[in-house]
């Protein structure tokens, strides 16, 4: 962007602006030394196998946390992703079980499954939303609330028990998790595409602006005649579709529900965020850093999985030391 | 003589990396004086008050107090030294109470806080300033006013000898400037010396014994205040002669552009009525809190009202938020820059195209499109600056103000209202900031100044409301306008002795 100029003070700012972009460059340049650091130790990691294996893994946390992108950005918070992928995936198992003697065990049950994924996910981003801005709830405390809710709604439907697939349903049903076009397993495949579409939506469309003016300023939003409460709820509307998404390819991996899943993966998503560089306090961030946060995340687990220095029992320790060391790096960068 | 020296610059110089923003500055400031130090923005006052209280240190040269060189590397040195400095937005933590503002970091009592110790000696201080509050109330519930003087309190219960008043009036009204301008008087009675910065050129000659003049980080001159008028030293900041500040008014159309009756906010302004007429510019006066600003802010929307009828160009419309008005071509730029206005964190183009992205959208955004619009808005409206992909906030006041008011006109406004357009902007931004709205009312565009600066008001309004507490109480126009007229309106002082003056007679 810098042009040549004859200003003096042109000099050691075009060298600080270097020094800001390998700043926030951060979290790739992370992932490349954790990503080598595991090569070296066990040259398994870098096989196409255990590549594509680490970024199933991710899509789930990482289309979850493209949502979240949009909802920190705009300065909120939802807390509760993992309880709201417990409830869809309970939901939808338990209709598509329902569905399966008269509607069979085809294609269009598992159809209707997945437009009520979403049809739940939405509804619940629309109720957050609307709770946050008409109601004048902070976000943090509605979410608190759902993250109980939803939880406790799935563990009441299962009787604390598992919500199991139809067999043959789940034999239908398999191909989403499982298939794979090009060699390229599917959930990757949609993580690229929602991934794409969400720094797409953020950076080039006027929501996507809006968005960050909320964040940046809500009065100064709301006085430059943004409507504010819509673009609000539409990103915890965002939200809830990509935890249906998410939910979609994961019900299939087990093929049931239980009160412990997606147990923690709000904090998992949010981490995800900001160790990709988005100010938690909103304004300023970017997708493909949630993407890198992500990918991280699910590296290091698989790292101590794969070699024998650190215990994998204490991955989460792991985790938070790199998510502690991102937030020292990025420090007083805005 | 030597002794007569409170505090002292001398060859003062800074640097913030490559930037030099103040070179060989040499002055003194006198015991027991009011010495104001003016200056554009950007040169260098706020860096040089910021080192007498300890912010900075000089990159060359040095600071001098009671005649010594001294070294003070933070605010606390500073305070040891009896020099204090009372910022514009204020240092006051909202939520405690004046007490525990008084002595934050202070407290009276070992281990427990002897709070019945620290509620007396904050009441001996507010008397110091002449003001009655307890001390017990919530700093969020007081007025400007009562903050500044809370400030100024705290920092003399804290033996201060100098102050250093960082534009102390921005926010005032003229009858609390007064009462502001009359303790600085009192202060220096009693041995205070007190630095003053503004960019009220009338209070700077009202209350100052010296004047030291900055340009681009130089000195330019001290002198006696009594020896200059405003207008002298309004051409000293600038460099050159200052002639047409404003330019002259054009007429007025004939036709209404926009119509307002029975407009009310609860709590803050009733019955409101007014008509603008295109290539008018009608004047708002009246005390901060007369109900103006959020007349106006009910008027869009973004705050709870109810109102009789809105007429733009003679067709009722219905305004329900500032997303209405924009459609209806009525635009307002809120006092408050930072709280409501400029996106400062944002770089300079999402904060200038923000309300008409739908231009860049085709259908995704198009960044070359804005960053052209920029660059001809930069020129349109006089935004200077060395670069335009820094963030908002490393823009000067006055070029800041210009790029919200960018934002606002690239909507194609038929009505645009300014609510207090000129403040925290210096005097070459002010200049421009009135041709810019000349400009708007040749073009046939009505507009609304809302302005607390009477010679903005009387020098830019074909016409002058006056509101007082929440209504409209007069109508002043024509060219034979006084700030007198219109002060009495806006504070009620003719009528009310007028009335208590019949009562008594009869």
């Amino acid at each position: 962007m810098s042009t040549p100029t004859t200003d003096p003070t042109a000099t050691p700012r075009t060298a600080r602006s270097v020094l800001a972009r390998v700043g926030s460059l951060g979290p790739l340049l992370g992932l490349i030394a954790v990503a080598l650091l595991a090569t070296a130790l066990n040259p398994d990691f870098a096989s196409f196998a255990n590549v594509s294996n680490v970024l199933t893994r991710a899509a789930f946390i990482g289309i979850i946390a493209v949502g979240a992108t949009f909802v920190i950005i705009s300065g909120g918070i939802d807390l509760s992703v993992g309880s709201l992928a417990a409830l869809t995936a309970g939901t939808v198992i338990l209709i598509m079980n329902a569905l399966a003697p008269s509607l069979g065990s085809g294609v269009p049950t598992v159809m209707v499954g997945m437009l009520v994924a979403l049809v739940v996910g939405a509804l619940a981003g629309l109720a957050h939303g609307t709770l946050i801005t008409r109601g004048r709830i902070e976000p943090f405390i509605v979410t608190l609330g759902t993250l109980g809710i939803f939880r406790a709604v799935l563990t009441y439907l299962s009787q604390g028990g598992s919500i199991t697939l139809d067999l043959k349903l789940s034999d239908t049903y398999s191909p989403v998790y499982y298939g794979s076009v090009l060699g390229i397993p599917v959930p990757i495949l949609v993580f690229v595409a929602v991934a794409l579409l969400g720094g797409l939506v953020l950076n080039r469309t006027r929501y996507g602006r809006y968005v960050q003016a909320i964040g940046s300023n809500e009065q100064v939003a709301r006085y430059a005649a943004i409507d504010v409460t819509r673009v609000k709820i539409l990103t915890y509307v965002v939200q809830g579709v990509c935890v249906a998404l998410a939910t979609i390819l994961y019900v299939p991996r087990l093929g049931s529900a239980s009160p412990s899943t997606g147990l923690l993966w709000e904090l998992e998503a949010i981490a995800a965020v900001i160790i990709g560089g988005t100010a938690l306090r909103g304004g300023a961030g970017r997708v493909w850093g949630t993407v890198v946060g992500a990918v991280l995340l699910v590296t290091i687990e698989n790292m101590l999985n794969l070699t024998n220095i650190i215990s994998v029992y204490l991955n989460a320790a792991v985790q938070g030391v790199v998510i502690i060391l991102v937030a020292f790096f990025q420090r007083g960068r805005r | 003589m030597r002794n007569d020296v409170h505090a002292a610059f001398r060859e003062v110089g800074k640097r913030f990396g490559a930037v030099e923003v103040l070179r060989d500055v040499t002055f003194e400031i006198a015991r027991g004086e009011v010495h104001a130090l003016i200056g554009e923005n950007g040169a260098g006052k706020s860096t040089l008050m910021k080192m007498l209280a300890g912010y900075h240190e000089p990159t060359t040269g040095h600071v001098e107090v009671d005649g010594q060189p001294v070294t003070l590397r933070s605010s606390r040195d500073a305070e040891a030294l009896g020099v204090v400095l009372i910022h514009q937005e204020f240092n006051l933590a909202e939520d405690l109470t004046v007490a525990q503002n008084v002595f934050l970091g202070h407290e009276p009592g070992r281990g427990l806080v002897d709070d019945a110790e620290m509620v007396r000696r904050t009441r001996e201080a507010l008397a110091l300033v002449d003001v009655r509050l307890d001390p017990r109330t919530r700093v969020r519930d007081l007025s400007v006013p009562q903050k500044q003087l809370v400030e100024i309190a705290k920092a003399l219960s804290r033996r201060a000898r100098l102050l250093v008043m960082d534009e102390p009036t921005a926010s005032l009204t003229l009858s609390e400037t007064r009462t502001l301008l009359d303790l600085i008087r009192r202060l220096r009675g009693e041995g205070v010396t007190v630095l003053y910065v503004s960019h009220k050129l009338e209070e700077v000659k009202a209350v100052a014994d010296r004047v030291t003049v900055l340009r681009d980080g130089r000195l330019v001159t001290t002198r006696a205040a009594q020896d200059l008028s405003p207008h002298e030293m309004a051409n000293l900041m600038v460099g050159r002669e200052l002639t047409d500040m404003f330019p002259g008014k054009a007429e007025p159309g004939s036709e209404v552009a926009l119509s307002v009756r029975d407009l009310d906010v609860p709590g803050f302004a009733g019955g409101v009525n007014f008509d603008v007429r295109r290539g008018e510019v009608l004047g708002f006066a009246g005390l901060v809190g007369a109900g103006r600003t959020e007349a106006f802010e009910g008027l869009l929307g973004l705050r709870r009202r109810s109102v009789g009828r809105v007429e733009r160009d003679g067709r009722p419309v219905r305004i329900r938020s500032a997303g209405d008005a924009a459609r209806h071509g009525v635009v307002y730029l809120s006092e408050d820059r930072k709280g409501k206005g400029l996106l400062v964190d944002m770089p300079l183009r999402p904060n200038l195209t923000l309300m008409t992205l739908e231009r860049y959208a085709r259908p995704l955004l198009d960044p070359r499109a804005e960053q052209r619009a920029l660059e001809r808005a930069a020129k349109e409206y006089g935004v200077r600056t060395g670069r335009l992909d820094v963030p908002a906030s490393a823009l000067s006041g006055g070029n800041q103000q210009k790029l919200v008011l960018g934002r606002i006109l690239e909507v194609d406004p038929r009505v645009v209202i300014l609510d207090e357009p000129t403040r925290g902007v210096d005097v070459g931004a002010k200049r421009d900031i009135y041709h810019l709205v000349h400009r708007l009312a040749a073009g046939g565009r009505a507009v609304v100044v809302i302005s607390s600066e009477m010679p903005e008001l009387l020098g830019l309004c074909h016409r002058i409301l006056v509101m007082r507490e929440g209504r409209v109480v007069g109508e002043l126009s024509g060219d034979g306008l006084t700030e007198q007229d219109v002060i009495r309106l806006a504070t009620g002082l003719t009528r009310e002795e007028g009335a208590s003056h019949v009562h008594t007679h009869h």
